[in-house]
């Protein structure tokens, strides 16, 4: 009990504490404004950047005569690259002499379709064939078949890893015990910065495009999978057991299948998180989409943009929908028991496959059926129609975007960049290190020391605090919105109905996708990075509330109610406070996503880090600031992460300490 | 009340009695000094005496199963009972090792259990003893045919031959025409018939049955203890059951071994354990049970004395007084109570409504 008290007695002194602090920051800034602030204009070099660079040279020099290189990463890059190409030759690429790929759009229409009636259904069947037909509609047939055989190579290899080491990490507690970290790690990493080492392993193309596609879509296929294997009924493995099965028995017979369901959910996952990096890997040269998003974004073309990320759109609904069939089917079949006879299955695959292949032949033959009929690609109408409508939403709605834009950037995005930024560093770093300790705790703020020395070294001090900023005021968005409409779901069943969806989709949607309206409404400025931060990372933010306002128990709200509390009080008092928990969670889940957006929101504008590592793709002397750069992202991303951690146990402890103390007693 | 000496092992005799083989044969399973302690050096935990929640304050291990020795013949019905908690579980799971025990002995027909390899193990769960789960760890994706034949399947024996053993024994547990059936489309009941099945498939010798019927409604689990006293009659297995339903034990039990914190309390026969009570805790136990459905008129008789006539009507010592009781209150002399040719004693109504007004109270 009297650590509870005294909990609670620290908390109100812990946030005078951090006003204190806050207002000490901004008095040295108003005194030492200008002052030591490390600033680095956008081509000038550190001699650390310099040497970056060099000793990225190096590697390059050394490709063809380090053994590291010419015995395992060469290899490593030319069968990839083979399979690559291999299925390219197959179903975009102009391949073995022909003109054209060996499957036309007739024939890999047919296969898709046919794929997905047999492993779904027959909606889902049709949905594949209009939404293949769509690429061709929209003009960018071999792109999309490029992004597709791109995705399905790193898929297929992800799999071949991931489901194996999956499997391990089910069944021993070790190796799972060993994976973990690594996995966390791969996971709250900005997606982006792994690019540029990358090429450096894997040059600019297909193998590092995939390779940057597995270090993402690998993750889930192991975590699910293992999840699935580990939790077999204990019973069932027992009476297995009991039998006298072998492990490899137990394995096959009853672990595998049982949690068959859930390994094909884990294929989804990474189905999605490989066409979403994917597009993203046009970064570094990955053909497809992504590219012509790519340089839509970067000649401001909002039409083209917008059409190709049209495309990307169908296709993730279409692989999200296919997979979901197939891994509901599972459970169908299971169901529906015997009804179906194997000889009947036979039939019907040896139908669909009969029918995919005289539509691979035909395509594989004629040329109507190899290229698609360019009276019917329509792209250049949906160009325009998106050219027009960004046009008239600028024209029109500029006074209320421009309205919203100006009060954010100068009521909360300014003031808190130029405290950042104006600031000498050492106030800055000494500010932070107390608001590390005060929210979270001493290694929290050891780790937060370590990082911002970190910055410093890397000589992108003022980038990085500019890049804060940004973050930050995207996470405080991110977390409005979160609550707001996180409560709402989580209070209203109706609300969840309409939300989900929307939330659903908006979670399966490559990022790259979200810049191309955004940029439409507000144009190419930091203010557009944020905004796509915001729409990116609030989906998981809104979607953790909500979680957690529903786990509320039912009878604490019910007692909160019968006392005669007021909605308002029941959500400020009860529902807010009990969910804190999920609440900090969903904040630091939050920043992680929006982090991840930055190097994203370089290309339209945000500047700073993003802008270093984007150009030290293009720029070969910005090289070694654009590694820089990364890894000045990374540290960000570890610092902001461990005091988010820190703070979310901390709220955990404060929520739920009372209660197992004296759940403890009893 | 006192306990004539002559009324020990009265069951047991019966059966013996009908069976003369099982007094000699040897016990199919004989368990010596077996402990199972979960928890860091569990080895130095065994032949502790302290009590399980001092042992856990002091070393972090539990003692699921403490010195627990006792024997089980061929044919015979052997119940484990006790509370939840007590270590049933855990004792009829080091019973194949399906927990490692931590020490003590195992003999299934003198092979020493605990000194099998990995594959001698296998070959003894596959061929000689068998077990039924509390929540039938069935395989959700096969049919019933195929969950039964799964352990057939495991030995390797060829699909039509466990084909046509796995509907023998469907058949026998009164599942036919179900074999297609997936195991969430079946009621509990008949989902652990299934689990039964599975069971016999194999032909084991011994059948582990670990509370097979706690999960299910009684009118269910009535059906089903009835079915199993049907099969141990029909297939004569030897069965190990565990259940902390006193009246299900009394039911089905030819002997009863009760446990407490993972020790062995009392083992006998079902009107020993309710005539004679080992301590408080099993007297507590059974305190509730009508003891005139479980004790026999060898509980109650008393030795003749000289003004008895002794011509009255003629009664076996097993006979349960219940179903005494209108004879002998009928009768006008004291009811003799005849083992063969020997007189053992003679039974009035006094004895009876001795223990029938002992019910009421
Ligand atoms: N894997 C384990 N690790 C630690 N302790 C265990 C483990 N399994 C069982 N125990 C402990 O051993 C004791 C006996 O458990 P067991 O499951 O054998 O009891 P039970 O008599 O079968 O009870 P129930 O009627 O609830 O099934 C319990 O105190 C339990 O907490
Ligand atoms: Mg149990």
């Amino acid at each position: 009990m009297t650590a509870v008290s005294v909990a609670a007695a620290k908390a109100p002194a812990r946030r005078h504490l951090l006003l204190v602090v806050l207002a000490a920051w901004v008095l040295g800034w108003v005194v030492l404004r200008g002052r030591d602030t490390l600033a680095l204009g956008g081509a000038e070099l550190t001699p650390l950047h310099t040497a970056l660079g060099e000793g990225m040279d190096a590697v390059d020099d050394s490709r063809n005569s380090n053994p590291f290189f010419l015995y395992f990463v060469n290899y490593i890059r030319l069968f990839i690259d083979e399979a690559v190409t291999f299925v390219q030759a197959l179903i975009s690429q102009p391949s073995f002499g022909r003109p054209v790929p060996v499957l036309g759009w007739l024939g890999v229409t047919g296969l898709a379709a046919g794929i997905a009636l047999l492993y779904g259904n027959r909606r889902v069947a049709l949905l594949t064939a209009a939404g293949f037909l769509s690429f061709g509609v929209l003009g960018l047939w071999q792109e999309s078949m490029d992004t597709l055989a791109l995705t399905l190579t790193a898929v297929a290899l992800s799999l071949a890893v991931g489901i194996p080491l999956g499997v391990w990490a089910g069944l021993s507690d070790r190796f799972n015990r060993l994976v973990t970290p690594v996995l966390d790690f791969m996971q709250t990493m900005p997606t982006f910065v792994y690019l540029a080492p990358l090429t450096l392993f894997f040059l600019i193309g297909p193998a590092s495009a995939t390779v940057a596609t597995m270090i993402y879509a690998i993750p889930p296929a192991i975590r699910i999978t293992a999840h699935g294997i580990r939790h077999v009924s204990h019973e069932t493995l027992e009476a297995g057991a009991s039998l006298g099965a072998t492990a490899a028995q137990s394995l096959r017979h009853v672990r595998l299948p049982m949690a068959k369901q859930t390994i094909i959910v884990g294929v989804n996952q990474t189905i999605m998180a490989a066409l979403s990096m994917a597009t993203i890997a046009a970064l570094i040269d990955a053909p497809g989409l992504g590219q012509t998003v790519l340089k839509a974004l970067q000649t401001l073309d909002v039409g083209t943009a917008f059409n190709a990320g049209l495309a990307i759109v169908i296709m993730a609904v279409v692989l999200d929908r296919v997979t979901s069939a197939a891994s509901r089917r599972v459970e169908a079949e299971r169901r529906a028991g015997r009804l179906r006879s194997p000889r009947g299955r036979r039939l019907e695959v040896a139908g669909v496959l009969g029918v995919a292949g005289v539509l691979g032949y035909l395509s594989y033959t004629y040329v109507w059926a190899a290229e698609f009929p360019a009276e019917a690609n329509l792209g250049s109408y949906v160009r325009r129609a998106a050219d027009a409508a960004s046009v008239w939403v600028q024209d029109n709605l500029a006074a209320y975007t421009d309205a919203v834009k100006n009060l954010l950037t100068n009521a909360l995005l300014n003031p808190f960049e130029a405290l950042l930024t104006g600031s000498p560093w050492w106030l800055v770093a000494a500010a932070a290190v107390a608001v590390a300790l005060l929210v979270g705790n001493v290694r929290a703020a050891v780790v937060t020391a370590a990082g911002l020395a970190a910055l410093v070294l890397l000589g992108l001090w003022q980038d990085s605090m500019v890049t804060l900023a940004s973050t930050l005021v995207a996470t405080v968005l991110v977390m409005i919105l979160g609550v707001v409409a996180g409560v709402w779901m989580g209070r209203s069943d109706r609300a969840d109905t309409v939300l989900r969806p929307v939330l659903d989709a908006g979670q399966t949607m490559p990022a790259f996708v979200y810049l191309v309206p955004i940029l439409g409404l507000f144009g190419p400025t930091r203010f557009t990075a944020i905004i796509a931060a915001v729409v990116f990372a609030a989906p998981v933010a809104i979607k953790l509330v909500a979680e957690g306002i529903r786990g509320v128990s039912a009878t604490t709200v019910e007692a909160a109610t019968s006392a005669g509390a007021s909605t308002w009080q029941l959500i400020s008092k009860v529902q807010l406070p009990m969910a804190r928990s999920a609440v900090t969670l969903a904040a630091s889940q939050g920043l992680i996503y929006v982090l991840s957006m930055v190097v994203v929101g370089g290309l339209v504008g945000a500047g700073a880090l993003g802008y270093d590592v984007v150009a030290g793709f293009s720029q070969h002397q910005l090289r070694g600031k654009g590694l820089a750069a990364g890894l000045a992202i990374v540290v960000l991303g570890i610092v902001l992460d461990r005091v988010m951690r820190a703070a979310t146990q901390r709220a955990d402890a404060a929520s739920h300490g009372g209660a197992h103390r004296t759940s403890h007693r009893n | 009340m006192t306990v004539p000496s002559v009324a020990r092992d009265s069951r047991a005799e019966r059966s013996s009695a009908a069976d003369p083989d099982h007094t000699q044969a040897p016990p199919v399973l004989a368990v010596r000094g077996l402990w199972k302690v979960f928890g860091p050096k569990a080895d130095s935990v065994v032949g502790s005496t302290l009590p399980r929640a001092e042992l856990k304050a002091r070393t972090g291990c539990v003692a699921a199963v403490r010195d627990v020795s006792f024997e089980v013949r061929r044919g015979e019905m052997f119940v484990v009972m006790g509370l939840s908690g007590s270590g049933k579980s855990t004792l009829v799971r080091c019973l194949t090792r399906l927990i490692e025990p931590t020490a003590g002995e195992i003999l299934l027909d003198g092979e020493d259990v605990r000194r099998a390899d990995e594959r001698r193990l296998r070959e003894l769960r596959r061929h000689r003893i068998a077990m039924v789960f509390q929540h039938f760890g069935l395989l959700p994706h096969r049919c019933v045919l195929d969950n039964v034949a799964f352990g057939l399947e495991i030995r390797g024996v060829a699909k039509p031959d466990r084909y046509a053993r796995a509907r023998e024994v469907i058949g026998l547990v009164g599942l036919g025409g179900f074999e297609n059936s997936y195991p969430d489309q079946l009621s509990g009941g008949m989902q652990q018939r299934v689990g039964l099945a599975r069971a016999l498939a194999a032909d084991p010798d011994v059948l582990l049955f670990d509370e097979p019927f706690s999960a299910l409604d009684p009118l269910i689990r009535r059906e089903m203890q009835n079915e199993v006293i049907r099969l141990h009659r029909e297939v004569g297995k030897t069965m190990i059951f565990i259940t902390h339903d006193l009246s299900e034990a009394l039911k089905l039990g030819d002997r009863i071994l009760i446990m407490r914190d993972g020790e062995l309390v009392q083992v006998g026969t079902p009107d020993q354990v309710v005539g004679a009570p080992a301590d408080d805790y099993v007297r507590d136990f059974v305190s509730d049970v009508p003891r005139s459905h479980v004790l026999t008129l060898r509980w109650i008789m008393r030795e003749p004395q000289p003004g008895d006539d002794l011509d009255g009507p003629v009664l076996g010592p097993d006979v349960v007084i219940r179903d005494a009781v209108r004879a002998v209150l009928s009768a006008e002399r004291p009811v003799r109570v005849v083992d063969g040719e020997r007189l053992l004693g003679v039974v009035t109504s006094a004895e009876i409504l001795e223990v029938i007004a002992g019910e009421q109270r």
